[in-house]
């Protein structure tokens, strides 16, 4: 990886690998330009990663460390040319993360004491090393451990009772704590211990950003259109629950849901059914609302609490002040998106959301993309007259000319910010649990909850919980993200919430909500608060924020759209990649003079397409983003070629619509029938 | 990089697409010529086996080659062993399966799965019950795999409350599925049937009929478990009130068991020394084994439907031999025996009267409510209740307002009376091309609660005009009705049922659009006819009146029929007996 290798020249140097700019990176190389993608971090995605439980530990480390060191900068002046201007960027990472604080209710340790063990434990940093490794090859590996875990699920799931078992006895306090290495040795017989989420951190990739997929929204479109879906899986949503009068129930938003509902009486059911058909479209009744509360709204179409409730907090998602037309708006959003894959609006990717802005890399990499890890970009040179950046310098004092330039904000020295605007926070906590917040038939669901603020001047808080299925935690644990909007520090917003819906250290009395058996709090900064614009930079030059505080990924994708269609308007942005079976492989390889690293960088992504054809053979399991509509009409055709035969499990939910008609016809017979519709 | 993507002009790949199908329509047709040329010769060999095969992959809607198959496998099934068979047969199991993922819904694929599987030495059915789990769940409506679910279960005896669970599984992720309802409906009466013991002592039995055979009430489903499936269907129509299937299934738990069958009535005339018979449902009764006894004797006797038109009727009538019982001063003891259901009914002709009678009548045996549950008041009541509650919600759906005219009628035909035809105004409105079965079906229950108020004030006149009334129904109740007005309806015609009121003297249709009269027809004591304003418009329609021997009185005035040259004439040589002619 010796830089020299490093071509000098590029289209696109793009710094930072999270969303935005990763999939403005795939855009770029996907039309043919050069692009050179680079990250200071050693792992990709930035803001947006998922780490192993280890390599979580260690970014925490990290956050501590970084807050303390100071930034050396180096003279580069000797790659300076005439007419040029050198513009530092700032190389400090943390800065959008703060109030980063740890807690662990498992095994008899105190908290303050737990959060130092995991800070200076040093296995954990091999760990963190090892992260990117894992990151690399997470996707041949995964065929692997899913087997692993089925035998084991039976195994955790006796722990798990004999611990129930022995829940009466009230945990021997102030015992002295062991450390991780000793408790290894020692079983506990209570619930899963720090030991044991150390030991199988390797099955946990917990995400910094908790989102989900819109089935309708601007990334799903986008992995479709440009078949990035392949190189991912996705899981369904399986319910929608919410917060309320102290105890969490399910959110019935499909017809399904409506009907197998046992809280709402028949009448709400009706009146839920047709609001949710009624307000697809607007109406005159609508409009008069405008600029009103939506909460107004829903009050004076008489729906009942249980029903506003639903509406406002859930399915809307908004606030109580939320004007109407945002209401309505957020409302059909989510019914557009119901029941394309599934019997909610979401989806959710296996191995967690770190695995988008990698697939979108991986794209870029397959079309010649090259790229660095563990390497930065320290300086632009800017060209005085044109008032454009005509070359970097990277980490290692090469000098790289390049057209244009894209990086995460964070990048952006203090110097180069316009106006001081205040920084919007996100609040976040991470708690890994023994136990689901609704228990139902199946264990492996993986729920949104809606939590409206708890009292007056609360946030609303979002959390999703993850079953061990999704990949995300192990077998035995749910991993637990909770997102709002910052009013005070992460710690401030989220424990109370916290604290209501599960047992902890300090909610003992919570016996029946699962109990949390380590959590991390920690604040972000809003992306979506920054104003991009708002940079002193040269014109060729383009900054992507960070994570914004949104459910979906609507902000980041419009972001890379926008920076693409500025430099290439007339290009297509994101266009199918071509079937693997059409693409010739000859043997003149015409750009093996890019040398090592990119071949390095092409094995892999080719490895991983690879990977993402062989799971799209199988194309079982439900959720997949797999377009079927076509195929189905097809296979509906007599010319019986066979086709449609992978039309199975994928896109149930469009598949019945035309012979629906005929079912109907013939099965009307059989039913005493008093009169016949076609 | 990793290759370019290959460019096809599109003029190329047609070619190629062509000459593939080319290449493909060859060899299928070779291979087909090839099957039928060694069906011809008798040829049951495995080469046989494997071209069938290869045609049927690709074609298995292919019913002879099919047919072909099974001659060959059940030639080899004399000539292998039986483990042989066995894995002939696997194997056909596993080509079928891959038939069917070409098209699921292949008569040939799963009729053939059907007989494989019933000839399978050592058959597999759990297999084959999660083969159809799988189809379901990819198109819960394909009732082909419906129809075969229901055999595998059959013959390997899959629990009932297992099925059951399968439904509610089917219905939870789908209520939109008639088969799911359906297969419900036959489930429910086997896992939860009705309780023995009558469900409603609602009336003495007059004339001590044997007690209902067993049978009649086998698929009602116990008054807790259908409580239960109100609750069900009720979240399923309140959730989409526009899904018939929910209410399809609603109606087949309100609905109640088949009449009991019997002789509902017994009609005896001294005068026409003639006996009528009514009963339950229409019959063959030259077939049912009728029997009349007269004084102890049984009598010979020709029993003959009212209309000729009908080989099945409710009504039946036979001429008792000539003198039998015309003497005034005796008295007679007449039995009617159905000897097929071992029911009878006595009825007994007492000395001076003309005509005598014995029946139930239509108020005794809750006639009217047959459409709708036996079920108890209080059930029905709350049923009403709740769709009431979601026609506030619904006003113009029509499948809920055709429910609540229907419980209504269930509960309290009279006394919902307004609000029913008010209910029948809205439908037709809101569902205006089913405006005329609502019109039939409004003339229908009108017809009833006539019939209803007629019995309660025990007179034999049926009145109902002015009432819309768009067709005749129930006719097998008006037996003994001697005097009806039907004026100012809009009636098109008196049909053939009409000939079963052998008592009729006076008949009032006036005003109404009646073309034809077929039904005017061998009525032994009709004799006025009030025809005004109808749409009798030539002779020949006018014919069947020329078979009631004592009609005198006849208005036809306001038919076209009436501007016919000589009609006076004509009708005179018509109907001889006329002598009160109005034109």
């Amino acid at each position: 990886m010796a830089a020299e290798d490093l071509p000098s020249e590029f289209d696109v140097v793009i710094l930072g690998t999270g969303l935005a700019e990763s999939v403005v990176a795939a855009a770029f190389s996907r039309v043919g330009q050069r692009v050179l993608h680079v990250d200071r971090r050693s792992y990709y995605a930035a803001n947006w990663a998922s780490f192993t439980f280890n390599g979580l530990l260690t970014w925490i480390q990290k956050q501590h460390e970084e807050e303390s060191q100071p930034e050396e900068p180096q003279d580069w002046s000797s790659l300076v040319e005439e007419g040029e201007e050198l513009i530092h960027l700032s190389n400090s990472d943390s800065s959008s993360i703060s109030n980063v604080q740890v807690f662990c209710y498992t095994s008899e340790d105190e908290e303050e004491e737990v959060e130092e063990k995991c800070l200076n434990t040093t296995e954990e940093e091999r760990g963190g090393a090892d992260e990117v490794a894992v990151k690399e090859t997470s996707e041949t590996e995964c065929a692997e451990p899913k087997e692993e875990m089925t035998e084991e699920a039976d195994g955790t799931a006796d722990r798990e009772e004999e611990a129930s078992h022995t829940e009466g006895q009230e945990p021997e306090a102030d015992q002295p704590a062991p450390s991780a290495a000793q408790s290894q040795s020692v079983p506990t017989k209570k619930k899963i211990s720090y030991a044991q989420l150390v030991k199988e951190g390797r099955r946990f990739n917990i995400d910094l950003v908790s989102k989900l997929m819109y089935s309708r929204g601007s990334l799903v479109d986008l992995l479709i259109k440009s078949n990035v879906s392949r190189y991912a899986e996705f899981k369904n949503v399986t319910r929608i629950l919410t917060y309320r009068n102290g105890s969490v129930e399910q959110v019935p938003c499909s017809r399904a849901d409506v009907f197998a509902n046992r809280q709402l009486s028949v009448v709400e059911k009706r009146k839920l059914m047709r609001f949710l058909t009624s307000c697809v479209e607007e109406t005159e009744e609508q409009q008069a609302y405008r600029g009103r509360p939506y909460l107004e709204f829903l009050r004076d179409q008489q729906l009942g609490d249980n029903l506003q409730h639903f509406l406002l907090h859930s399915i809307a998602m908004v606030t109580e002040d939320t004007p109407t037309e945002e209401g309505l708006a957020s409302t059909r959003h989510f019914l557009r998106c119901l029941g394309r894959y599934g019997n909610t609006p979401f989806l959710f990717p296996v191995y967690g959301l770190g695995e988008i802005p990698q697939c979108f890399c991986r794209m870029c990499a397959v079309f010649g993309g090259i790229y660095c890890l563990r390497h930065s970009i320290t300086c632009l040179l800017l060209d005085k007259d044109s008032n454009r950046c005509k070359a970097v310098i990277d980490s290692q004092g090469q000098r790289i000319s390049c057209s244009h330039f894209v990086m995460e904000d964070g990048y952006v020295g203090a110097d180069r910010k316009k106006l001081a605007t205040p920084t919007r926070l996100i609040s976040r906590a991470v708690l890994i649990t023994d136990s689901s917040v609704l228990l139902s038939d199946s264990d492996q669901q993986v729920s949104m909850v809606t939590v409206p603020p708890i009292a007056a001047g609360c946030p609303a808080v979002r959390m999703v919980e993850l079953c061990s299925s999704t990949m995300t935690c192990m077998p035995g644990t749910y991993l637990v993200h909770l997102t709002c909007q910052s009013v005070g520090s992460a710690y401030e917003d989220l424990s109370p919430v916290v604290t209501k819906m599960f047992r902890t250290a300090e909610s003992p009395e919570q016996e029946n909500c699962p109990s949390v058996l380590w959590c991390l709090y920690f604040n972000v900064t809003d992306g979506s608060g920054l104003e991009v614009e708002g940079y002193d930079l040269p014109s060729n030059v383009y900054v992507c924020s960070g994570p914004d505080a949104a459910l979906g990924h609507d902000h980041a994708i419009k972001q890379a759209e926008s920076i693409f269609q500025k430099i290439l308007p007339d290009e297509d942005f994101c266009p199918p990649a071509p079937n693997p079976e059409d693409i010739i492989y000859d043997g003149d390889n015409p750009s093996s003079s890019t040398g090592e690293e990119t071949e390095g960088a092409g094995e892999e992504a080719e490895g991983a397409g690879e990977e993402a054809e062989g799971a799209g053979k199988e194309a079982e399991g439900a959720g997949e983003v797999t377009e079927v509509a076509g195929e189905e009409a097809e296979g509906a055709g007599k010319e019986a070629e066979g086709a449609g035969k992978e039309a199975e499990g994928a896109g149930e939910v469009t598949e019945v619509a035309g012979e629906e008609a005929e079912g109907a016809g013939e099965e009307e017979k059989q039913q005493e029938s008093l009169q016949t519709e076609e | 990089m990793h290759g370019r993507v290959k460019i096809k002009s599109t003029a190329q790949q047609e070619e190629e697409k062509r000459k593939e199908r080319e290449k493909k329509l060859k060899i299928y047709v070779a291979a087909r010529d090839a099957c039928f040329s060694k069906r011809k010769e008798g040829i049951w060999d495995d080469e046989a086996l494997q071209l069938t095969q290869q045609l049927l992959s690709s074609n298995p809607d292919f019913a002879t080659l099919w047919n072909y198959r099974r001659e060959i496998l059940m030639h080899l099934e004399t000539v292998k062993e039986e483990d042989e068979v066995q894995k002939i047969y696997e194997a056909e199991l596993s080509f079928l399966e891959s038939c069917l993922k070409v098209n699921p819904k292949s008569y040939g694929s799963w009729h053939h799965r059907g007989w494989v599987s019933a000839r399978l030495p050592r058959p597999d059915w759990a297999r084959e019950l999660s083969l159809c789990d799988r189809c379901l769940s990819l198109d819960d409506r394909n009732f082909h795999c419906w129809d075969y679910r229901r055999m595998v279960v059959k013959v390997s005896g899959v629990p009932v409350d297992q099925e059951l669970g399968f439904t509610d599984r089917l219905i939870g992720s789908n209520f939109s599925n008639y088969s799911s309802w359906h297969y419900r409906s036959t489930l429910l009466p086997l896992l939860h049937p009705e309780s023995p013991e009558p469900p409603s002592p609602r009336r003495e039995r007059p004339h001590s009929s044997p007690p209902p055979s067993p049978q009649t009430h086998s698929h009602r489903v116990c008054e807790e478990q259908l409580l239960k499936e109100y609750e069900l269907v009720q979240n399923a129509f309140f959730t989409d009130p526009n899904d018939q299937s929910a209410w399809f299934y609603y109606r087949w738990l309100l609905g109640r068991a088949e009449r009991e069958e019997m002789i509902s009535c017994v009609y005896v005339s001294r005068e026409e020394e003639r006996v009528a018979v009514a009963f339950s449902r229409p019959v063959n009764a030259q077939s049912v084994g009728l029997l009349l006894v007269l004084d102890g004797q049984p009598q010979r006797v020709e029993w003959r439907s009212v209309h000729p038109r009908f080989k099945h009727s409710p009504v039946w009538i036979c001429d008792l031999p000539p003198g039998t019982i015309s003497d005034i001063t005796n008295e007679h003891n007449l039995t009617v025996h159905w000897t097929e259901k071992h029911t009878h009914r006595d009825c007994a002709l007492y000395t001076g009267r003309a005509e005598s009678w014995c029946r139930d009548s239509a108020t005794d045996q809750e006639l009217f409510r047959s459409e709708l549950s036996i079920e108890k008041t209080s059930v029905l009541q709350s049923e009403l209740q709740s769709c009431n509650q979601l026609q506030e919600l619904e006003p113009l759906n029509k499948w809920c307002l055709l429910t609540i005219i229907l419980l209504m009628r269930a509960l309290d035909p009279l006394g919902y009376e307004k609000e029913t035809l008010a209910h029948f105004q809205t439908l037709r409105e809101v569902d205006a091309t089913r405006s005329a079965y609502y019109s039939d079906l409004c003339s229908k229950f009108m017809i009833e609660n006539t019939i209803l108020k007629m019995e309660y004030a025990e007179v034999r006149v049926f009145s109902i005009s002015d009432k819309h009334l768009t067709t005749l129904c129930h006719l097998d109740q008006l037996l003994l009705v001697t005097h009806i007005n039907l004026s100012s309806n809009q009636l098109q015609r008196l049909p053939p049922q009409f000939a079963m009121l052998q008592c009729l003297e006076v008949l009032e249709v006036d005003n109404n659009c009646i073309e034809s009269l077929e039904g005017v027809y061998h009525l032994p004591k009709l004799e006025e006819l009030l025809l005004k304003n109808n749409k009798i418009s030539t002779l020949a329609d006018l014919q069947p009146l020329a078979s009631c021997p004592k009609l005198k009185c006849l208005d036809l005035r306001g038919n076209p029929v009436t501007q016919t040259a000589n009609i006076e004439s004509a009708l005179s040589e018509l109907l001889p007996s006329v002598t009160d002619l109005l034109l």
